[in-house]
């Protein structure tokens, strides 16, 4: 179950959108984000899911696999999605009791659960094209400018990138010793919260040992290869914009003026 | 009494890019009372083939049975075959977590609803058969020797009083004084205790010196299942797959090339010494 966790993940394989620069799907992906937040009316919702579905065709990344990432934010998609139908103000349309369900509150769900559900496929398409290495170097090139206010970008975006590469390592190491405390009869699914609480200490304790362990390791492992940071760093690849990188803002700046022009002349 | 393999499947990431097909219709036998020795390649399908052992992973299809009770039946107690079967995992590690070695190895027989009398003693005799020194008992497990820390982690699976101990490359990282306490130790509790034991492992030398039964596995198919004898006269063969016979097995080749009238299918040290002197008295 572990393993269908594909959020934040890298995604072998060859297509347009992996090639792409780094920076261009940073910004991408905040562009689309911007979109999803400013779109008030259904045609905005078709150009961005137009949008999203060729990004996804190009990507060549299996739908299912992007999917089943989904699973694990169904819950909080779910409260926000019964909070935004329950307590919004307006022309009531259906009446139960003390529930009250609006019009507006109805519209208020759907599009919440459209722009989280967009939100999330966005970003994690991002994350499966871009490998760790070139996030980080995206990050730090992108956000270079803040590094005249004094902020420390090559060293959040190298805390970032290790972070997120981490973290199948660390659920491959939650998946050996859930196995190895199971074998000594640990039950990890019935009972309370209260037990179910209790029992991950048995998986806690040595996963948190384990994480300091490599992170000790890799700490060593970078001074022993003289890393101190950013200060004189080169790169061996260092990010060059290419023809289709362009093209690729060009198309970006002209989807985001698309949905501006439809959220305030479309009619619906 | 045993455990049957039938006709065993396993496909990791099931429908993904990276499917991986780690056993391929695997079937085998393993009696009580043997001493399995189960050896292959890294990636030949031995971790995940123990790990059916006691139910961690559920064949694709396929049936288990032990005692000839399907495991996979909707009303089989799964937490009773994993104390029946007890299974130590190659990094302790992985399950190291109380605050001392004892309270650490009382978490199995806890699991199992044993009473708090029975849980000490059973944690009690199960350190005691792994050897650790009693001043040990009570220090954190985290400021323990590799060599400890492992003793502990087999104590931990010993003390639900399995029928069968399952070990997963039980001397990994180990100095050699430290493998042949281990093995020797497990010896003692598969001829005393009787309890019927499954050693993975990289270590000709190892499976050679105490296994009874040995199957060699590649690319997750059973490739070979025989006694140690039989296995380890097939060398070429073994070593086509990436293994090799034991090293004293070789040197019992190159004494018989060179003359010497010596039994080439000596596998232990002990055999070996046996027919080479043998052969010198003879000659």
């Amino acid at each position: 179950m572990l393993r269908e966790l594909t959020l934040g993940q890298y995604y072998q394989t060859e297509s347009r959108l992996h090639r792409l620069d780094p920076r261009v799907k940073l910004f991408g992906t905040i562009i689309f984000l911007i979109s999803l937040f400013i779109s008030q009316k259904p045609s905005c919702y078709v150009v961005a899911t137009v949008f999203l579905i060729c990004l996804i065709r190009l990507s060549n990344v299996p739908f299912g696999y992007m999917v089943r990432g989904m699973k694990a934010i169904v819950f909080i998609m779910m409260i926000t999605v019964v909070f935004n139908l329950l307590f919004t103000p307006g022309e009531t349309l259906v009446k139960l009791g003390v529930i009250t369900i609006t019009i507006q509150g109805l519209k208020n769900a759907i599009y919440t659960a459209i722009r989280l559900t967009y939100l999330i496929l966005g970003s994690t398409l991002m994350t499966l094209t871009t490998t760790p290495n070139d996030l980080t170097d995206g990050l730090e090139r992108g956000l270079g400018f803040l590094k005249i206010f004094k902020l420390p970008v090559h060293e959040t975006a190298t805390m970032m990138s290790i972070a997120l590469r981490f973290i199948p390592i660390l659920l491959e190491e939650t998946d050996k010793i859930m196995k190895a405390q199971q074998a000594r009869g640990a039950d990890f699914e019935s009972g309370g919260i209260i037990k179910r609480a209790r029992a991950m200490v048995p998986l806690l304790v040595p996963l948190f040992v384990s994480a300091f362990r490599r992170a000790n390791d890799l700490a060593l492992a970078m001074e022993a290869r003289c890393y101190n940071g950013g200060e004189g760093r080169t790169k061996m690849k260092p990010l060059v914009y290419k023809a289709w990188d362009k093209r690729a803002y060009v198309i970006l700046i002209g989807y985001l003026v698309l949905v501006v022009l439809l959220g305030i002349f479309s009619p619906v | 009494m045993s455990i049957i393999l039938d006709h065993i499947n396993y496909v990791y990431s099931k429908g993904t890019s990276d499917e991986i097909k780690a056993l391929d219709d695997v079937s085998m036998e393993i009696r009580t009372g043997d001493f399995l020795g189960l050896i292959g390649h890294t990636g030949s399908g031995k971790s995940t083939l123990v790990q059916h052992l006691d139910g961690l992973l559920k064949a694709t299809s396929g049936h288990i049975y032990y005692n000839g009770e399907d495991i996979y039946d909707d009303d089989y107690d799964m937490k009773g075959l994993r104390g029946k079967v007890g299974l130590v995992f190659q990094y302790p590690e992985h399950q190291l977590f109380e605050e001392d070695v004892f309270k650490d190895v009382c978490f199995g027989p806890r699991n199992l609803g044993m009473s708090e009398k029975d849980i000490e003693l059973a944690a009690y005799s199960a350190l005691k058969a792994v050897k650790l020194p009693d001043e040990l008992f009570y220090v954190s497990p985290f400021h323990l020797s590799g060599g400890q820390k492992r003793r502990v982690a087999i104590a931990g699976v010993l003390a639900m009083k399995p029928e069968v101990l399952v070990l997963d490359e039980p001397t990994a990282g180990l100095d050699p004084e430290g493998r042949d306490e281990i093995l020797d130790m497990v010896k003692g509790l598969h001829d005393e205790d009787n309890i019927t034991v499954v050693l993975v492992s990289h270590s000709m030398e190892d499976v050679a010196n105490y296994a009874d039964h040995i199957v060699v596995m590649e690319k997750g198919r059973v490739h070979m299942d025989g006694t140690p004898k039989e296995i380890f006269s097939q060398t070429e063969e073994l070593e086509r797959i990436g293994l090799a016979a034991p090293r004293v097995t070789y040197m019992m080749y190159e004494l018989k090339r060179r003359g010497f009238d010596v039994d080439t299918t000596a596998t232990t040290i002990s055999e070996a010494v046996n027919s080479v002197i043998g052969a010198v008295w003879n000659a």
